[in-house]
């Protein structure tokens, strides 16, 4: 499509019903009450000059363009603070208006560079359209210096690495500061001195970079002029078109407007009518998308007979045939069962379901598991077992109507910054916030926003405070009788069991260590104060008992009727984009498409009459029961699509082991990873701008993926694996990745109205989509649950066995940052390296003190499985004897100190309990020190 | 081998941990419920094989599970 400029109605809409009667320039119309003038004008499809106004942001009236005339108004207010009123007559324009408006333009443009032609704005610049749209002709004052004081030699600010601000053009509409506080929340921006004096500042006068700012964009989008503006535009010129699409990294899945200048992506822009992210956008979303064209890019494939011969360069015919055959030879020689897959959270729904199905129909097995082992397999488990589906109940627009927002395990304004703006927003309105997390993240404290409750717990006892706030709901009779006698199962033993004074908080508090009055309050205001929903992430799901902690949470909801209505629910943060839709899709080594069993007869026999070959009914193997296969020697080939397990997994050197026993590895990739290292054949692999296909984020939604460009390597992922299939003697063929979802639709119950089509028509379907909802469910289980009854379950507290102990006194826990994404993979090789270069270890201040520590020391980090060396940061966001650090870098390889302990239920590895001792490294040694991750028994 | 133990042994006795609060009966069927529902068929009869070893580092209701996993073959 050519370049798409979405209208802007100047105010926000308000909700309600139209109501309000008036005449905006001789049209009638109804508006709902609040509406601002502007807006009911632009929905009559009257334009009123503005610039300080734009429809994401609340009304300001600083302009003075935007005046009318009211019957019966003295003066001519400003529309966009004008709200309307029953029988209102407005008038827009007229010679009196248009007079005031040109006096307005004169004064601006007086103070404002002339160089439009060489503007890096050159139209798309609402100055100069506004000096279009008001007639000026003249500007009686002069410009520049003739015509007096000006701004124009203030220095431009470069330091940002995708953005400049260039403060003599900038007009002070405050819509940069405006969009800053009520779009992203951080207030990084304010407008410095009075009258003339009056200008755009970063915190307190420093550089953009140096500043609170966290390079969200909103400012830049906001502004009207070229003052903020991309550095991409600066270089390329204006883009000419756009293509919609979705983002690639994390679990909100935002909509973006690719806009591109001929075949080159000249931005990201974050889409209005986005169903995620309405507009809004984060420093990875909008700004790092360069590692699409990186030069570390593998654009032909690559095969090796052993990983210590040098790769060799083939065609894709010589690499699918060796692959094909040498995953038939080893079948073969080792069984049906020695060979698998991996799939990606990172690839489409249709490149999941053509790999899931290559390992179900072509290798005659079960052995497909998905990356969503390592982080949110124990919501799987946890929302099956309680409410019956595998995914979070709410969409994100949800949260709006919360009255208390309880957040385990998360840090939303990192890892979800653009969901997290959208919480900050509704603590703001006055929601009260709960936090459980051995760290004070961001959302405990920061601008206008405080947690009401900081339930600052030990890592690993995250399921003894969950009892212990349910049974204070319990014994206090703040239970919701009602909705869990006419919607639940098994309360009355759940009840019993929680009862029992070993979960009360005054039992668990030295266990926790957060005070036993502080859970109490917790509890009453969750269950007493109104709509109240749960978010959580990793800090929840990875650990021994993560699937028991999904569980817990949804008893609690259950327990307090806190399901089935907007503002409520139990809602998991995914990690990556395509989490829940790989999940969707058949990942699990036990499940088809749908989490449907594969033990289940009637299921598996819709695949095997569709694929015309049978399906095993037992499970096949998880990754980390690959691993162990793998070093025992039962299985020996592996493909792993988009994943870099070598740096991801835990137990670097469990890992390695496995890796290296492998008689075949297959990675597909856009690099050769850490992964790669291992491999014999390297499938070189498409970027989300040359995927054609659909990601589903955390609240169900389904987004189009579009391609800008034809895949750079030649072929869709999805045409590669078919192609083994083929070569592997089984027919599989599809014309299009709509194809795929046709099949996905056909066979899947959840899926069974979704098409490209209609993702076309609709822009987004949160599933299930289906004859009962045929335009998709926002929210879930609203009359009953999937399963019909909601079924509490009993979560015993047990401690996890990796303890602290006089060798390893601390415990690491491990997490991610807001420039940086999982194995940085994609953001190494973007311009965010500036603001997170290497992985640091977090250490509290004493913890540090008493080992000789200080900012910036290099430490060794070590535990019982490995040891690596990292900067150390000393920080008090983590309570005494608790560090932290993310795993963003190989080269501090977080994961060699990891271990293989697991979520029971379901292997999620216990990323957030690691015993650990962290050692200063004297400068001497520090200086000649080689960078790089050791684990027991050698490396690599 | 994690300690010397093999995988299949520690997973099934974190598993049965969790339901040490439940009558050994009971347990063994969750547990049994559990590993045939998720497990791979190897595991499994490693599992079996292992608990009719007679080894002694395989919780009791783990042990439980296996004889019952293996009578419902």
């Amino acid at each position: 499509m050519s370049l798409l400029k979405e209208p802007d109605f100047g105010t926000p809409a308000r909700p309600g019903e139209a109501t309000v009667e008036l005449t905006i320039d001789g049209v009638n119309l109804r508006v709902p009450p609040g509406t601002s003038v502007m807006r009911a004008a632009k929905q009559a499809g009257v334009d009123v000059p503005k610039l300080c106004a734009t429809d994401n942001l609340e009304a300001f009236g600083s302009c003075r363009l935007c005046v009318v005339e009211i019957d019966g108004v003295k003066g001519t207010p400003a529309s966009c603070t004008t709200p309307v009123r029953d029988g209102m007559n407005v008038r827009t324009q007229n010679e009196r208006l248009g007079k005031l408006r040109r006096g307005v333009m004169e004064l601006y443009i007086s103070d404002h560079p002339l160089d439009c032609l060489t503007c890096s704005a050159n139209g798309d610049c609402e100055l100069q359209d506004m000096a279009g749209v008001t007639g000026l002709r003249e500007v009686r004052y002069g410009s520049g210096v003739e015509a007096g004081a000006n701004h124009m030699d203030l220095k431009t600010d470069t330091s940002n690495p995708y953005f400049d601000f260039e403060a003599s053009k900038c007009i002070a509409c405050s819509r940069c500061v405006r969009a800053c506080d009520e779009v992203q929340g951080t207030l990084a921006l304010t407008i410095e001195g009075r009258g003339f004096d009056s200008k755009v500042a970063a915190g307190a006068g420093v550089p953009f970079f140096d500043s609170d700012c966290v390079s969200c964009g909103a400012c830049v989008q906001a502004c009207p002029t070229a003052t903020l503006q991309e550095k991409s535009v600066v270089e390329l010129g204006m883009p000419t078109r756009t293509v919609l699409t979705t983002c690639a990294y994390c679990g909100v899945g935002c909509s973006f407007k690719a806009e591109l200048r001929g075949d080159e992506l000249v931005r990201m822009v974050p889409y209005k009518n986005g169903g995620a992210n309405e507009g809004h956008s984060c420093v990875k979303g909008r700004f790092a998308f360069g590692y699409a064209s990186h030069p570390d890019r593998v654009m032909e494939p690559m095969v090796r007979d052993t990983i210590a011969d040098e790769w060799r360069t083939v065609s894709w015919e010589e690499a699918i045939t060796f692959t094909a055959r040498r995953l038939r030879e080893i079948q073969a020689e080792h069984g049906q069962g020695s060979i698998g897959a991996i799939t990606s959270s990172r690839t489409t729904n249709e490149e999941v379901y053509a790999v899931q199905k290559m390992v179900r129909a072509v290798f005659g097995n079960n052995n497909v598991d998905t990356c969503a082992r390592v982080c949110h397999s124990p919501t799987g488990y946890g929302l099956k077992q309680t409410f019956g589906e595998s995914a979070g109940t709410q969409d994100f627009r949800s949260v709006d109507e919360s009255d208390v927002i309880l957040v385990i395990g998360s840090n939303p304004t990192d890892a979800h910054p653009v969901f997290g703006s959208r919480m900050k927003q509704r603590i703001r309105q006055g929601a009260k916030l709960i936090v459980i997390d051995p760290r004070r993240i961001d959302l405990v404290r920061s601008p206008h926003v405080q947690a009401a409750h900081h339930l600052e717990l030990r890592p690993g006892t995250n399921v003894a405070i969950i009892n212990a706030l349910a049974h204070v709901i319990v014994t206090e009779g703040l239970v919701d009788r009602d909705f869990v006698t006419s919607r639940c199962e098994d309360f009355e033993t759940w009840e019993a069991f929680i009862a029992q004074p070993e979960h009360s908080p005054e039992a668990v508090a030295e266990i926790c260590g957060v005070p036993a009055e502080e859970i109490r309050a917790a509890a009453r205001l969750y269950a007493t104060g109104g709509n109240a929903a749960i978010y959580y992430g990793l800090g929840v799901t990875e650990h021994s008992q993560g699937s028991t902690m999904v569980m817990g949470m949804a008893n609690l909801a259950m327990a307090t009727g806190n399901i089935g209505r907007a503002g409520v629910g139990v809602n998991p943060m995914r990690g990556q984009n395509n989490v829940q839709g790989s999940c969707d899709m058949g990942s699990f080594p036990h499940e088809l498409p749908g989490y449907r069993h594969v033990s289940d007869d009637d299921v598996r026999s819709i695949y095997e009459h569709l694929w015309g070959t049978p399906i095993l009914n037992e499970p096949g193997l998880r990754i980390p029961n690959m691993f162990d296969a793998a070093i025992d020697g039962s299985f020996k080939a592996l493909f792993v699509q988009g994943e870099d397990i070598a740096q991801s997994d835990p137990n670097t050197q469990h890992v390695f082991a496995a890796l290296g026993a492998l008689d075949l590895l297959v990675v597909q990739d856009l690099f050769v990873n850490e992964t790669a290292k291992f491999a014999h054949v390297l499938l070189p692999g498409t970027s989300f701008l040359e995927k054609d296909g659909t990601f589903t984020n955390a609240e169900r939604r389904i987004n189009r993926v579009r391609p800008i460009m034809a895949p750079r390597t030649g072929k869709q992922e999805w045409e590669i694996i078919c192609e083994i299939a083929q070569a592997m003697g089984y027919p599989m063929h599809y014309d299009s990745a709509a194809q795929i979802m046709d099949e996905i639709a056909l066979t899947t119950p959840t899926f069974m109205g979704v098409s490209f089509a209609k993702l076309d028509e609709l822009g987004s379907i949160q599933w299930p989509c289906n004859v009962e909802h045929p335009d998709g469910t926002p929210i879930m289980h609203s009359d009953e649950f999937t399963r019909g009854k909601g079924r509490f379950m009993e979560t015993m507290y047990v401690p996890t066995s990796e303890r602290s102990t006089r060798k390893f006194p601390l415990i690491l826990t491990t997490g991610r940052i807001l420039s940086q994404y999982n194995v940085g993979a994609q953001t190494r090789r973007t311009a965010n390296v500036a603001w997170h270069a290497e992985d640091v270890l977090e250490i509290h201040p004493h913890d540090a003190e008493v080992r000789g520590v200080t900012d910036g020391d290099l430490v060794a980090l070590s535990s019982r499985v490995g040891r690596t060396e990292l900067r150390a940061k000393i920080s008090d966001r983590m309570p005494v004897g608790v560090c932290y650090t993310t795993f963003h870098h190989p080269v501090s390889g977080a994961n060699v100190v990891t271990t293989d302990n697991s979520d029971w239920a379901t292997n999620c590895p216990e990323y957030k309990v690691t015993a650990v001792q962290v050692d200063l490294i004297p400068a001497s040694a520090a200086a000649d020190a080689v960078r790089e991750p050791v684990v027991a028994g050698g490396n690599r | 081998m994690s300690g010397g133990v093999p995988p299949y042994v520690r997973l099934a006795n974190e598993i049965a941990a969790q339901f040490a609060h439940r009558s050994p009966e009971d347990a063994a069927t969750v547990i049994a419920n559990h590993v045939k529902a998720t497990w791979d068929p190897r595991m499994k009869q490693a599992l079996i094989t292992y608990a009719e070893s007679g080894a002694t580092d395989l919780s009791p209701a783990a042990v439980l599970a296996a004889h019952r996993l293996q009578a419902a073959r």
